[in-house]
């Protein structure tokens, strides 16, 4: 009985650490994987969807449809400041990632002038899952369920949609799409906005779980950085194969040395792993 | 400083001290240092002390500034944790600081350690980075990952001992010891004062320092690294290396100011490492201008007394500020506001044109 507990125990432990690592990433990993550019902002894109998430609950939305309006108003978000900032930087990489900082510091302080330090809290639902002497929040198994699901649509919207034809096609050889007649700007513009809508759902998902305050996207960013690190340009695979490895570290990490020890597991990880795979995962997969 | 000895020796000082890396060849720049310089070493005579603690300070932030310009402007190594190594340096100095000064009675030991421990540090993880040969973006993600995994250590060190050290996790460290002069049982602590004094030394020194090193012989080679790394390789060179010795060594000089700040307030805690405090660097080399040294120089001056000024009327407007400098700097000024008002005015006077710009691209990967 002890075995089976454990192994449960280790499995739960995976699937909400490889959920948390995915749902962080996914977003950044869209738009780094598509366009090129990291988005500093991220944290600040996770911190939006988890404010609008509890806002739209508080109005008495159920949490489902609470997390889709957190993802939208997000993914809305991520429209106007591809407009107003990144569109001008496409081929300034550099400029984006300093200037979505310093976008970061605007909207981490605006959010504090404007909602002080904490936020109206959601209740973590679903209860507890129960097995024996074990027993863990069913939310956590959800979260690494919903994570899986969001990689299906994701592949769904770049398999399935002319938008993801063109944007893999951005993604492959901006030149020869354009030519062909693909407006990479426009799929620029909606792939932002598309990473945006995840951050922001991750952050409706992470709602529950975490204190809202202004500067809680940094909690999220170095999971995020981490997976697109090891997972590298390959947005599905890599990104999957980045959280699914890196859980797989950071669950007996945390088992052995608390949740401290699990985050610098990931960073210690992360720094071996570029030193033979400096393409992540995606290197791998990917053959050139 | 140029005053001293004979024409010819003016000359030679010049020679390595000007050349088409720096901004600043004229000899009207050279006037206007001195008279900078001499109006820092006057300056304790008009004001009051506090004036001078605060100045102090910002001393201490330019020459992180200037760590910052060499790696990432000069060498285009996207270095965005430069605070991991500043906060580590001021770690380092605090515990061993706190821990040696009842036995040396002095602060010497625990600058060089602060300084040999981010050199190690800093070579570990370059180590990795640059001998993996991950690109450009990358190690900006992974250097500012390290600083916020620093900061999340840092902020559980609540009731953890190293030494005579209390970490004190989010509280920090306190009773940091102030810089001494002279060694074992002769060492003073200094004043406000002198420490004004001695920081605005090591300030003037850093930067004519780095201005020798990046008008050498090294100083082209880190260039022509930032402008074509794979270039630089076929003409023989270890790239590698060569990046590994930059990132280092000035992620020594970062530790080498944090140092400073922990003595000057005998004071760290973990917000040093956080996010925030790990773009305010990055703000001031952007808006200065990233392949100049005088340009980080001026903007870390004032953006630092600008954001102390709007933290003392109390409003919560600091980061907002600094937040859309930094946003439409990016957006109008690429190469930063120095080197724009330099352009501008070389356009309208017709003179000075100790700099070719046309010769050089930008440095973006």
């Amino acid at each position: 009985m002890a075995v089976v507990e454990s192994i449960l125990r280790f499995l739960v432990l995976l699937l909400s650490f490889f959920g948390t690592l995915a749902l962080a990433g996914l977003g950044l990993a869209v738009i780094f994987g598509i366009m090129g550019i990291i988005n500093f902002a991220h944290g600040e894109f996770i911190m939006i969807g988890a404010y609008s998430t509890s806002i739209a609950y508080g109005a008495g939305i159920p949490l489902a449809g609470a997390i889709v309006v957190g993802g939208l108003t997000t993914g809305a978000f991520g429209l106007v400041v591809e407009r107003l900032l990144i569109r001008h930087m496409y081929d300034r990489l550099i400029d984006t990632l300093v200037a979505t900082w310093g976008l970061s510091l605007i909207l981490t302080q605006a959010v504090q002038i404007q909602f002080g330090g904490t936020f109206g809290s959601i209740p973590v639902p679903f209860g507890t899952f129960q097995y024996a002497g074990f027993s863990a929040s069913m939310y956590k198994i959800v979260l690494g369920l919903t994570a899986l699901g969001l990689f299906a649509g994701t592949y769904a919207v770049f398999t399935q949609t002319t938008y993801g034809l063109q944007a893999r096609a951005a993604m492959q050889n901006k030149e020869m799409a354009r030519s062909l007649g693909v407006d990479t700007g426009r799929t620029y513009m909606l792939t932002f906005a598309f990473g945006s809508v995840l951050s922001g759902i991750a952050g409706g998902l992470f709602a529950p779980l975490t204190v809202l305050t202004p500067t809680m996207g940094s909690e999220y960013i170095v999971e995020a950085f981490v997976t697109v690190i090891v997972g590298g340009t390959n947005v599905l695979i890599g990104t999957f194969g980045a959280a699914l490895s890196l859980g797989l570290i950071q669950t007996p990490a945390s088992q052995l040395f608390g949740t401290l020890g699990g985050r610098v597991a990931l960073l210690v990880t992360t720094i071996l792993i570029i030193r033979v795979l400096p393409e992540g995962i995606s290197g791998v997969v990917t053959s050139d | 400083m140029t005053d001293a000895g004979g024409p010819g020796a003016i000359a030679r000082l010049r020679d390595l001290l000007e050349g088409q890396n720096t901004l600043g060849n004229s000899t009207r720049f050279w006037y206007g240092f001195l008279v900078v310089v001499g109006f820092m070493f006057v300056y304790p005579f008009l004001t009051n002390p506090f004036v001078l603690k605060v100045n102090t300070d910002y001393f201490v932030w330019m020459i992180l500034a200037l760590s910052l310009a060499v790696v990432w402007g000069y060498t285009g190594i996207f270095n965005f944790g430069q605070t991991a190594f500043f906060g580590l340096g001021a770690y380092t100095f605090g515990i061993v600081g706190i821990t040696l000064i009842e036995v040396t009675g002095g602060t010497n030991v625990a600058i060089l350690a602060a300084v040999v421990v981010t050199v190690l540090a800093s070579a570990l993880l370059g180590y990795f980075m640059f001998y993996g040969r991950i690109r450009g973006l990358y190690v900006a993600i992974l250097t500012l990952a390290v600083a916020l995994t620093g900061n999340l250590i840092l902020v559980r060190t609540t009731n953890t001992t190293i030494g005579a050290a209390e970490l004190g996790g989010n509280n920090g460290v306190t009773g940091i010891p102030s810089l001494t002069l002279g060694g074992g049982p002769l060492s003073v602590p200094l004043g406000i004062t002198a420490q004004y004094y001695l920081v605005a030394l090591l300030l003037v020194a850093t930067y004519l320092g780095l201005r020798i090193l990046l008008n050498s012989y090294y100083g082209y080679v880190l260039l022509a690294i930032r402008e074509d790394e794979d270039r630089t390789r076929m003409l023989g060179y270890d790239v590698r290396k060569l990046k590994l010795i930059a990132f280092s060594l000035t992620a020594g000089l970062a530790g080498f100011a944090g140092a400073l700040h922990a003595a000057w307030g005998n004071f760290i805690d973990p917000t040093v490492m956080g996010l925030t405090a790990a773009s305010v660097p990055i703000i001031w080399v952007t808006v200065g201008g990233r392949d100049t040294l005088i340009g980080p120089l001026v903007a870390a001056y004032a953006l630092q007394s600008i954001s102390t000024k709007l933290s003392t009327v109390g409003s919560g407007y600091t980061n907002i500020f600094l937040g859309a400098v930094f946003v439409l700097v990016v957006l109008f000024f690429p190469d930063g506001l120095i080197p724009a008002i330099v352009a501008r005015w070389r356009e309208r006077t017709g003179d000075g044109h100790d700099i070719d710009r046309s010769n050089t691209t930008e440095a973006e990967a």
